[in-house]
């Protein structure tokens, strides 16, 4: 399953914002709405569009939380449609949207996207049913509301970081995973030396490279300058053209294999994530949901078991936050004309013992509190805890800025490891991007 | 719906025509009016589905293209004709310029390399040797693949240290190996050699059938006044083929200014959003959909349509007049 990165806001900030007093428990019959009178009392059907469109655990999973809502509320039939995320993303649900017959649930990711499909009064504002749900997780939340009110729920949330092979780091003679700029270098010099491309870069498909000069603009930029680019497309701090000089030297020290430019992320044994599943690249740089695509990746499709992982490292002398990360989740919303059973159902997503048996699954790291312990997997439990102990998450910034100004700045950032743009580049491209 | 206001619009014709000042035979107006009625009744349908799939498509697209829109919600924010000349408009991207000369190698490098290499192979197999339908199938198998299949297929056998690679070091010519689908000055070019291996049988098929309907009589009237293989090839089988390669030149025109598939699947979003392989159709449906710039796609689809357009009119008007002349005298007889 692909769960690919695309999530939601500044979580660091509003943390504290959403901890409201959680009054109703979270499984009764709903207190705000009018129409809790009717709830499960007519039959309704809920067209539910997710992006687990392959084969495996997550989608068997969907399948089986559709059908134990169905027999918990008969009068509930749910109805799955899944989708290839960019496919979904990209042109389905906008197609559906303007179409005025929307899927009641659908995938969301939060960030600049949602505040447009609010703007367009798309969503259902769930703010009063859902207050214990969003307690329980937390900061993440937030990522799923706009001006204060909450229009979806996220199921899986994880910061990103190096997925790397223990034992070409043993035999390269690297003791303890990078934890400065400095030790990175030093490590992808070890690599070299014994003949292994030290990281792999789905550069093809854009995006993993951006999320390189994301990671260095976090720890580049104070938190006031991240959120006045995030809410007020304010890019004059030059912290960010400070992060296109750090990509720009670090890709002079050429630890990417070659051709980076034709590698994709995801698809086939050649893609990034397929180098390092299979032994031919000691690391990569990518998000939580990267032992689920590396799964398909290998022979026995599973996930291989010399997989460590570490976050970004600090970067000295860096003016920003140097424990701060990247990351975000995938949620659920509901669309405006749905039916109160909708705000059930994504409830129920949410609910502990269905996000413990998500977590279960590999695909991803659970939001509610007490679900983590249904984490199997030891990478994902690393990750679970470092996604605990940051200092703060600071949303994918593709999909914090909307898909306008996200793919603008990816498409400035490719050009810098073509070695065709500057860091000033990606600059200008963010302030022309809302142009069009 | 329409068809009754169609029919209601015929009748007021009909009936307004007693009133001209000649007397009208009645059976002359009677087999008038049957005309109508079968030419209402054959093309009503096909124009009907053209009027809603093609024409109002157009006009729409005419429409959102003076909007800025993100497609949610209906476009509200009217821009002109900034789509087009404005600052970011696409005559002033550069990667939309370096689409839109793409676009034009394309064109060339098919009629170049496509068209001689088909012609070439067309005479050598129409004669007649052993093996020749196997020979033909041979040609013509890559044109039936679908082009995604002909994509991923390339991009494999292309990866790095992948067959080509392979086979490029086992023959001593490591040195030419290069990044066939990442580095920026070769990428065209490999969509242009797997452009031409997929559509050379097409151009080929084609030319087969030209030359089947050229009369053996003349061939053999030339041999027996002593004209060698090279001169009848030269002055009786490539005059005649004439029409035939003149409508390939037409497809393949229009085909390679609406190329998108093979380069989509086998050139990575990277490679594509450098200018590099980008074609105006991945350009318009990167900055359509992925970009979310509905309006400014929409621009582009403009675009790529009056050029298109034009390119048919022009090649039309020049190129085919006499052939489809010549055709239709030949069905008025």
């Amino acid at each position: 399953m692909k769960m690919r990165r695309r999530y939601g806001a500044f979580v660091a900030l509003v943390a504290t914002a959403t901890l409201v007093a959680s009054g109703c428990s979270s499984s009764s019959n709903d207190s705000g709405s009018e129409s809790a009178g009717d709830l499960f009392k007519n039959p309704v059907t809920l067209n539910w569009w997710h992006n687990a469109n392959q084969a495996g655990p997550l989608r068997t999973h969907w399948e089986k939380v559709a059908n134990d809502f169905h027999n918990l509320h008969p009068t509930v039939t749910i109805k799955i449609t899944a989708v290839e995320t960019n496919d979904l993303q990209r042109n389905r649900l906008p197609a559906a949207l303007l179409s005025g017959n929307p899927p009641d649930v659908f995938q969301a990711w939060g960030g600049g996207e949602m505040v447009d499909q609010v703007k367009s009064d798309y969503l259902k504002d769930i703010t009063a049913q859902t207050k214990s749900e969003v307690a329980s997780i937390g900061a993440a939340a937030s990522i799923w509301s706009v001006d204060g009110k909450q229009y979806g729920l996220p199921f899986g949330f994880g910061i990103e970081g190096f997925w790397y092979n223990k034992d070409l780091f043993t035999k390269a003679g690297i003791t303890a995973p990078p934890t400065s700029l400095d030790e990175l270098n030093a490590a992808v010099t070890k690599l070299k030396a014994i003949n292994v491309t030290p990281i792999a870069l789905g550069a093809g498909d854009k995006w993993p490279a951006g999320h390189w000069w994301y990671n260095f603009a976090v720890r580049e930029c104070s938190a006031d300058a991240l959120k006045n680019a995030s809410t007020k497309q304010n890019f004059d701090d030059p912290c960010f053209v400070k992060a296109g000089e750090d990509v720009k030297t670090f890709i002079g020290t050429t630890p990417f294999q070659p051709n980076f430019l034709a590698t994709s992320g995801q698809t086939g044994a050649g893609s990034s994530a397929g180098l390092v599943a299979n032994g031919k690249a000691a690391m990569e740089l990518m998000g939580a949901w990267n032992g689920g695509v590396m799964q398909t990746l290998t022979p026995n499709q599973k996930e291989p078991t010399f997989l460590g992982w570490f976050p970004f490292p600090k970067v000295p002398g860096a003016g920003g936050s140097q424990d701060t990360q990247m990351g975000g989740g995938d949620g659920f919303s509901c669309s405006k004309k749905a039916p109160p059973e909708c705000v059930e159902f994504l409830k129920y997503i949410v609910s502990p013992d269905v996000e413990k048996a998500f977590a279960a699954t590999g695909s991803g790291i659970p939001t509610v509190k007490g679900a983590e312990a249904g984490l199997s997997d030891p990478v994902l439990q690393t990750i679970a805890k470092a996604t605990q102990d940051a200092g703060g998450v600071q949303l994918w910034l593709d999909t914090s800025f909307g898909a306008n100004a996200g793919t603008a700045m990816n498409d400035a950032i490719i050009a810098i490891f073509a070695n065709k743009g500057t860091p000033e580049g990606v600059v200008t491209a963010l302030k022309k991007a809302t142009a069009r | 719906m329409t068809a009754t206001d169609r029919s209601a619009g015929l009748a007021g014709r009909a009936s307004a025509r007693p009133a001209s000042p000649r007397p009208v035979h009645s059976g002359r107006a009677a087999r008038t009016r049957r005309k109508w009625y079968e030419i209402i009744a054959l093309t009503g349908p096909a124009a009907i589905v053209f009027t809603l799939f093609v024409l109002t498509p157009i006009v729409f697209a005419i429409y959102y293209s003076l909007y800025k829109w993100s497609g949610y919600g209906w476009p509200t924010e009217f821009r002109g004709l900034d789509n087009y000349i404005g600052p970011y408009g696409a005559f002033r991207d550069p990667i939309f310029l370096d689409g839109l000369r793409n676009n034009g190698i394309v064109i060339v490098g098919s009629l170049v390399i496509q068209g001689p290499l088909a012609i070439a192979i067309a005479l050598l197999l129409n004669r007649r040797f052993r093996g020749r339908a196997v020979f033909r199938l041979l040609v013509f198998i890559p044109y039936v693949l679908a082009e995604v299949t002909v994509g991923i297929m390339w991009q494999l056998i292309l990866q790095p240290s992948g067959t080509v690679d392979a086979l490029l070091t086992d023959a001593g010519l490591g040195h030419l190996i290069t990044g066939w689908l990442a580095n920026l000055n070769v990428v065209l070019w490999t969509m242009l050699f797997i452009l031409t291996w997929k559509y050379t049988g097409f151009a080929l098929i084609l030319f087969l059938a030209g030359l089947a309907n050229i009369p053996d009589e003349l061939t053999e009237a030339a041999a027996i006044d002593g004209a060698s293989w090279w001169q009848i090839q030269r002055h009786i089988t490539l005059p005649l083929l004439g029409p035939t390669i003149r409508i390939w030149m037409f497809l393949s025109m229009i085909g390679s200014l609406q190329l998108f598939d093979v380069v989509w699947v086998a050139s990575t979003p990277a490679v594509r959003s450098l200018g590099a392989s980008n074609t105006m159709a991945t350009y318009m449906v990167d900055h359509g959909f992925n970009q979310r710039e509905w309006g400014y796609g929409n621009a582009v689809a403009v675009i790529l349509f009056v050029i298109s357009f034009l390119a048919a009119l022009l090649f039309q008007r020049f190129v085919l007049r006499r052939d489809i002349e010549g055709a239709q005298t030949r069905r008025a007889r």
